[in-house]
């Protein structure tokens, strides 16, 4: 059925065709309103139901996710807690092997010392010279009444001179002893500093036990916190783990850039030796890219297995649980392989130089240019060995950023996944409650669309109305007064 | 560390891995790989041969921009161009950089010492140098091949020589450079026109690609 047939119902007449159509529609769905209406209805609530029901299930997928982003969270905050316990206690250990192990010898230097400084003291004890035994002859001779005798006066000068004679010579015995005791106390000096000096350093070693003791202790807080879910210490990971994510994130660029630099400096001297022409399969990767890339993806490894081997990152759980002497061996072995790798690409970097010396000779011989060997050329040859040979060291770091990239990944992807899901909650009610207004909205636009027989319709009722108003009006007039008669 | 965390970082580089596979493969096979061989033909006739000048221009250029791999061959057209004597220099670079740098200036010396002996020649076997050249260029297995054509485009062969006949050029990109103006072409110009239209239409109904260069400043034209 074309156009045409619509248009030419009345042969000639396009619009009093398109008229009649139009009135045969309204007809039509004025006798369908009812069912029209309860159908376009039931359809935008089911809609709206089947939107909600799902909004509901990715709000029950957002809520399971949101809870095992927790537990991660949680889980990752634990390990790191325990770490750093871990790290703390490591320390004190080697505190006590270091500072406490030789506090028996200690002891024992400061008994000796003790020991001298007493003896010492003993030696330098004060004994007052006892008073002559003839003291007392002395006193009673002295008491003799001497009568104006000559006699007993040259005797007695003669007792006085003695006697101070005797009282000097105690006096220089009393002297020297007393010096002989100063000299021993003299000497005690230095064992009174040395003892000072050790009480010192004991003192030192006990505040930085003590120091280490109060950091342990806030670790453990925050541990037992971390154990106990508290929403602070999820707040606090949460927010450690975004910074972590974009700081590692940066980090990881950054070493990106270093890799595309040592990309460079091997990719050339690769084609010497794979060939220029050689592609992997039927692409158009070049076989010397890929195997400069390989070159330098196993300087990264290695630089991943050499800081797992050192405890510095945790990739490898296999290689954190051997026991020490084997970490040491792998550690040992990933350095000479890092070594020989750093070698080789400082030859190739070397070749390099080469290679781009003679393509640029040529290029000059092509374009007839002569252009005078630069001054100094062997400077960026030699930087460019040293690049080479510096960088593989270089990207070994690259395992720390990394670690911290993969773990902090974790809580960001949840977070980021929880915020799609919400966000598909939020679209999810909009289009619900979208499709019920526009249900709703058709609605309305039928009755527009039948506006005229509505209006008929109401009109009709209204008079209906009217009537039944006038007939029950006038038959209680008339009960009133056949009422008011009686 | 429990099985989960392994898993999920084994689960994280392995990703991460086809990741970056697909984005090399992603970048390598964005454009089909391009293996280039040249053919230049050299007019040595008595009316061509004072353009030498310009062929080592474009044979230089044509030297800088031919990777390893790809092959470069320089022939003249005399009496007789069907003939692999006529072949002056002919190379496929070597897939070592530094060994394909060796092979140019090779070739560079050999272009020099031809363009120091050039010897007139009577006749001018365009079709057959155009042969010789196809044959050569099949054999390179090249994605791209190409014939550069310097000279006037005038073909004079000897008498019983039979040169009038359909030649399969089956992709190859044929490129005049170069076409000088006779005496003759000066007197009606049509003539040069149509000699240029005979050569275009039998290049283009033998399946080859037709293309005039007479500017040499727009030589990244030629292999392009």
């Amino acid at each position: 059925m074309t156009f045409d047939f619509w248009t030419n119902i009345i042969e000639g007449q396009v619009m009093l065709s398109l008229l009649l159509w139009a009135s045969i529609l309204i007809v039509v769905m004025y006798i369908a309103r009812q069912p029209a209406h309860q159908i376009i209805l039931v359809l935008a609530r089911s809609l709206r139901n089947a939107l909600r029901l799902m909004a509901q299930s990715v709000m029950l997928a957002e809520k399971q996710l949101r809870s095992r982003n927790r537990e991660v969270l949680m889980a990752q905050g634990q390990e790191h807690a325990e770490r750093f316990i871990e790290r703390e206690f490591q320390r004190v250990e080697t505190l006590v092997n270091r500072d406490l192990s030789g506090y028996p010898s200690l002891q024992r230097d400061l008994k000796e010392q003790i020991t001298r400084i007493d003896e010492d003291y003993v030696q330098s004890s004060e004994v007052p010279p006892k008073p002559p035994e003839w003291l007392k002859a002395i006193e009673a001779v002295a008491n003799i009444p001497d009568n104006g005798s000559p006699v007993v006066a040259k005797i007695l000068n003669d007792i006085h001179t003695t006697l101070k004679k005797a009282l000097e010579k105690d006096l220089q015995e009393y002297r020297l002893a007393n010096r002989n005791r100063h000299g021993l106390l003299k000497k005690m000096m230095p064992y009174w500093r040395s003892l000072t000096s050790s009480l010192n350093s004991v003192e030192r070693k006990i505040t930085g036990l003590e120091q280490r003791s109060i950091i342990i202790d806030s670790q453990m807080q925050s541990y037992e916190d971390i154990r106990n879910h508290g929403a602070y210490a999820e707040r606090m990971l949460s927010s450690s783990s975004l910074t972590q994510f974009f700081i590692s994130g940066l980090a990881l660029c950054l070493a990106i850039i270093g890799m595309y630099v040592n990309f460079q400096l091997v990719a050339l001297p690769m084609e010497e030796m794979v060939g220029a022409a050689s592609y992997l399969g039927s692409s158009n990767i070049r076989a010397s890219d890929i195997s400069a890339l390989f070159i330098i993806s196993i300087e990264v490894i290695l630089g991943l297995f050499l800081m797992d081997a050192i405890g510095i990152t945790r990739l490898f759980p296999v290689i954190h649980l051997l026991d020490d002497h084997k970490r040491k061996m792998i550690f040992w072995i990933m350095l000479s392989f890092l070594f020989i790798f750093a070698s080789i690409e400082a030859s190739l970097a070397y070749m390099r130089d080469m290679l781009a010396s003679d393509r640029e000779a040529l290029s000059q011989l092509l374009t007839g240019v002569e252009v005078a060997e630069p001054p100094l050329r062997w400077i960026p040859s030699l930087g460019q060995m040293i690049m080479g040979f510096i960088l593989p060291f270089v990207l070994t770091f690259v395992a720390i950023p990394l670690e911290s990239f993969i773990h902090s990944s974790r809580t960001v992807s949840g977070l980021f996944i929880v915020w799609v899901l919400h966000m598909l909650v939020v679209f999810i009610r909009f289009i619900a409650n979208l499709i019920f207004g526009i249900g709703r909205m058709l609605i309305s636009f039928y009755d527009l669309i039948i506006f005229i027989p509505l209006k008929i319709e109401s009109s009709f009722k209204q008079k209906n109305d009217d009537k039944k108003e006038e007939k029950i009006s006038g038959a209680l007039t008339h009960q009133q007064e056949t009422d008011e008669g009686k | 560390m429990n099985m989960k965390v392994i898993a999920t970082k084994a689960l994280f580089f392995t990703l991460s891995f086809f990741l970056l596979l697909s984005l090399l493969a992603q970048h390598g096979c964005s454009k089909p790989r391009v293996k280039k061989a040249v053919y230049v033909l050299v007019d040595t006739s008595g009316t061509y041969n004072q353009q030498f000048d310009k062929v080592q221009i474009v044979l230089r250029y044509l030297l800088g921009s031919l990777q390893s791999s790809e092959s470069l061959a320089l022939a003249r057209i005399d009496s007789e161009s069907f003939n692999e004597k006529n072949i002056i220099a002919r190379m496929t670079f070597d897939s070592r950089p530094s060994m394909a740098n060796a092979q140019k200036r090779a070739f560079l010396e050999s272009v020099e010492q031809f363009g120091n002996n050039i010897q007139s020649s009577q006749y001018t076997d365009i079709t057959g140098g155009i042969l010789q050249a196809i044959e050569y260029l099949n054999e390179t297995q090249a994605t791209e091949k190409r014939i550069l054509i310097f000279s006037d485009l005038k073909e004079d062969i000897k008498k019983g020589q039979v040169r009038n006949f359909p030649i399969s050029f089956d992709g190859i990109h044929v490129v005049a450079v170069n076409v000088t103006k006779l005496k003759s072409d000066n007197v009606d110009p049509r003539e040069y026109q149509k000699r240029l239209e005979q050569w275009s239409q039998r290049v283009e109904q033998g399946g080859g690609y037709w293309k005039v260069i007479n500017d040499l400043n727009h030589l990244s034209q030629i292999i392009e």
